[in-house]
C-alpha cells in the first residue's frame, strides 16, 4: 500500500509557491498570495497564538486571503487573543476551531458561537492540544513567530520560544508547510532554535511580534486582606507541608506570597526548606525572593516583558542557553507543572459548594490554558517527596488504600472579587455556558475532588481530611465568608470541622490580624522591584509612574 | 449615606480592654475607619455606623455578630466610618482594632 499522499500534497503546494517566494524568503506584500498557494480548503492550520507571543503579521495576512479560493479551514491554536484570529471566521475563511484559552477574545468568541459563526471543536488544556497536534489534529500548515532568522533560514526564538517547538515539530514531520514571521533577518543568529531544514518560508514582519506583559503585578495594588490570606496560606500550608517544588498562578494573591517570602516566609523557616524549585513565568514579583536566596531554579513556559536582562544575569536560576539568552518551552513547562511540582496554588472566579471551580461566565468562553494540568493530582506520578507523602497520608488515611502520595492543589481566593462579586456560588455559570454553547460538558477548570485546600481571608478548608460530601460542603461554606453561599452554612457543623482542624481560622493558626500590613511586602511598588534587581528589571512604561 | 446602630447585651466575656481607645483603617474607597473605646454599657457593646453604601443592613449584622461571637467583648463602643468596604475588610478591621485595644 502506498502511503505518500501527504508528501505529494506538500510538493504540489511548494510547486505553486515557487514563483511567489525567493527560495525560502517571502516579501511582506507577497505573503497573502503565498498563503493562498500553500493552504488548501479544509486544511488544518495553526497560526501561532501563544499565551504571550503572537504571529500577528501572519494572522493579519491569513485574514486577507480570498475565501472563494481558500475556505473551511480548521484552526488549531493554543491561545486566541487577537481580533484577526476570529475575523477569519466572520469572513468565511475558517469554520472550526480547537483551542485552549481565549481570555481576551472570550466575549466575542461566545457571541460568535451562539450566532453559529464559529464551530468550537473542543476546549483543551495546553498539553492536550499539543498532544493532538501529533495525533488527530496535525496542522497541514503552521504559521509561527520567531525573533530572528539567518540567511539559511535557521530561526532564533529566544526568550519567548513558548509553543514554537511543538507547533513546528508536529507540522514538519508530517509533510506540513512551516511559515515563519521574524522580527529581523540577520547574518548570524545567537543560537539555532529551529533548524532551517524544518522551515519552508520566512518573512520579515513590518513590526516586532506582539507580546503581552501578562505576568506583571504591581505590588502597590496588594491589599491587606490579600496579605492576611497570604499569611494564612503560608503558615497553614507552606510551613506545614514544605513543598519543595511548586507553581503559582498569576493573581495578586499569589504575588503577595512571592513578595512575603523574604519577610514572613523567612520568619516561618521556609528558606532552604520549601519553595526551592519553581515552574513559573518570570514574575517580576519573584525578584526579592530570588535576590534573597530563596529560589534554586525556575523553569518557565514563557518570558515577561522587561525581565530579559534580569533573567540573563541569573543562569543558575533560569534556563539559559550557551548564547546567554533564555529559552522557554510551554510544552515542557506544562509537563513540569503536571509531574514535577508538589503544589499548585492559584485563583478562580467561581467556586461551588463541592469545590468545582471555573473562570467561565455565561457570556464569556475563557478556556482552560494550563490550570487543569497543574490543578490536579497527576495519577501517573511515582516519585516521592515529603509534601507529596504528607498530603497522601491525609488523603488516604482510614481508607482501604495502599500508601499513596497526593499533590497539593490549593485555591487561594478572596470571598468577594472585583465589584463585590461573590467568588463562592451555589451553581457555576459554566452550566449556563454549556447550555448556550452546546458543549458536551460544563467547562469546569478544576474539579472539586482535585482540590486539596481552599484558602480565603476567612481561613483554610482542608478538603483532604473530609470524608463525605456533606463535610466537604460545610468545610467550603465555612471559609466562604459573607457570600450568600457562606451565610448558608450550618454553623454547628462548621464549628465541629474547626474543632477537628479541617477548618483553620487565622486565630487557630496563631496569626494576629494586626500583623497583616503592607510592611510585610518586600517590595511595595514596581520601583522597589527595580531597586531589588539593581536596575536590571526594566518595566514596561505603563507600569512606570516615577 | 446610611446611619446604622446596633446594640448587643453582655456576651458573658470579661473586659479585656487595656487601652482607652484604638483606631485602625482609613476612609478610602473600599476601606473603613474603626474606632473602639471602653464605655460602661453593662457588659454590652454598641456599634455606630456611617456608611456610603445603602442597603447592607443584613451584611453588617452578620459581620458584627461573628465579631461578637469570636471576641466576646465587654463594655465596648465601636464607631465606624465606612466607604463601601467589603465584609471581608470590615471583619479584618474589627479584629485588628480589638487586638490593638486589648494589647498593652
Amino acid at each position: 500500500m502506498r502511503a505518500d499522499t501527504k508528501v505529494k500534497g506538500r510538493l504540489r503546494r511548494l510547486e505553486r509557491a515557487a514563483e511567489i517566494s525567493d527560495g525560502k524568503f517571502v516579501r511582506q506584500d507577497k505573503m497573502v498570495c503565498l498563503m493562498e498557494a500553500v493552504i488548501e480548503s479544509a486544511d488544518i492550520v495553526c497560526v501561532e497564538g501563544d499565551n504571550q507571543k503572537q504571529a500577528d503579521f501572519l494572522s493579519k495576512c491569513l485574514a486577507k486571503i480570498n475565501p472563494e479560493k481558500v475556505n473551511k479551514l480548521h484552526m488549531v491554536l493554543s491561545t486566541v487573543s487577537l481580533g484577526e484570529q476570529l475575523d477569519i471566521f466572520e469572513k468565511g475563511i475558517a469554520e472550526k476551531i480547537d483551542f485552549s484559552y481565549s481570555g481576551p477574545q472570550g466575549l466575542r468568541m461566545a457571541r460568535m458561537a451562539t450566532a453559529g459563526k464559529i464551530k468550537i471543536g473542543n476546549i483543551h488544556t495546553y498539553l492536550e492540544l499539543y498532544s493532538r497536534y501529533f495525533t488527530d489534529l496535525c496542522p497541514n500548515v503552521c504559521c509561527i513567530a520567531a525573533e530572528m532568522a539567518d540567511r539559511d533560514g535557521n530561526l532564533y526564538t529566544g526568550d519567548n520560544t513558548e509553543d514554537t517547538p511543538v507547533v513546528v515539530e508536529s507540522t514538519a514531520f508530517r509533510s506540513g508547510i512551516v511559515i515563519a514571521q521574524v522580527n529581523n533577518i540577520v547574518d548570524n543568529i545567537p543560537r539555532v532554535d529551529v533548524p532551517a531544514g524544518w522551515v519552508d518560508f520566512i518573512c520579515e514582519s513590518p513590526e516586532l511580534f506582539f507580546l503581552e506583559p501578562l505576568f506583571t503585578r504591581d505590588p502597590a495594588q496588594i491589599s491587606e486582606t490579600m496579605i492576611l490570606a497570604a499569611m494564612i496560606a503560608m503558615k497553614g500550608i507552606y510551613a506545614k507541608y514544605l513543598p519543595k517544588s511548586l507553581n503559582h498562578g498569576v493573581g495578586f494573591n499569589t504575588a503577595a506570597i512571592e513578595l512575603m517570602l523574604p519577610t514572613y516566609g523567612e520568619e516561618l523557616g521556609l528558606k532552604n526548606n520549601a519553595c526551592l524549585h519553581w515552574l513559573l513565568n518570570p514574575h517580576p514579583t519573584m525578584i526579592p525572593a530570588i535576590e534573597d536566596g530563596f529560589v534554586k531554579t525556575i523553569y518557565t513556559v514563557g518570558s515577561e516583558l522587561g525581565m530579559k536582562d534580569y533573567i540573563r544575569s541569573k543562569p543558575d536560576i533560569f534556563p539559559i542557553g550557551r548564547d546567554g539568552s533564555m529559552r522557554s518551552n510551554r510544552a515542557f513547562g506544562q509537563m513540569c507543572g503536571h509531574y514535577a511540582t508538589d503544589m499548585f496554588i492559584g485563583a478562580s472566579l467561581q467556586i461551588d459548594p463541592q469545590g468545582n471551580s471555573s473562570t467561565a461566565t455565561a457570556d464569556r468562553i475563557a478556556g482552560f490554558g494550563g490550570a487543569p494540568n497543574f490543578g490536579c493530582d497527576p495519577k501517573g506520578r511515582r516519585h516521592s517527596s515529603p509534601a507529596w507523602l504528607k498530603a497522601g497520608e491525609e488523603a488516604y488515611a482510614g481508607l482501604q488504600s495502599p500508601p499513596r502520595g497526593r499533590r497539593l492543589v490549593v485555591q487561594l481566593v478572596e470571598t468577594f472579587h472585583g465589584k463585590m462579586e461573590p467568588t463562592f456560588v451555589e451553581k457555576l455559570d459554566a452550566w449556563e455556558l454549556q447550555k448556550k454553547a452546546g458543549f458536551a460538558l460544563p467547562p469546569i477548570m478544576i474539579y472539586g475532588d482535585d482540590i486539596t485546600h481552599i484558602v480565603t481571608e476567612e481561613g483554610i478548608a482542608n478538603l483532604l481530611l473530609c470524608r463525605t460530601y456533606e463535610e466537604r460542603e460545610q468545610a467550603i461554606r465555612g471559609v466562604a465568608g459573607y457570600t450568600p453561599m457562606g451565610l448558608a452554612r450550618d454553623r454547628v457543623a462548621v464549628e465541629n470541622l474547626r474543632d477537628r482542624g479541617i477548618i483553620q481560622r487565622a486565630e487557630d493558626l496563631g496569626i494576629r490580624k494586626s500583623d497583616a500590613t503592607r510592611d510585610l511586602l518586600a517590595a511595595r511598588n514596581i520601583k522597589d522591584l527595580v531597586k531589588w534587581s539593581e536596575g536590571l528589571y526594566d518595566p514596561p512604561s505603563r507600569f512606570r509612574n516615577w | 449615606m446610611e446611619h446604622l446602630e446596633y446594640t448587643f447585651k453582655s456576651s458573658g466575656g470579661i473586659c479585656k480592654i487595656r487601652k482607652i481607645f484604638s483606631i485602625v483603617g482609613v476612609v478610602a474607597s473600599g476601606n473603613l475607619e474603626v474606632m473602639m473605646e471602653r464605655k460602661n454599657l453593662d457588659g454590652g457593646s454598641h456599634f455606630v455606623i456611617d456608611t456610603s453604601a445603602q442597603g447592607f443592613d443584613e451584611a453588617w449584622k452578620a459581620v458584627i455578630t461573628d465579631f461578637i461571637e469570636r471576641n466576646k467583648p465587654s463594655d465596648l463602643l465601636v464607631s465606624i466610618n465606612d466607604n463601601a468596604a467589603s465584609p471581608a475588610v470590615v471583619s479584618m478591621r474589627l479584629d485588628q482594632a480589638f487586638e490593638d485595644l486589648t494589647t498593652e
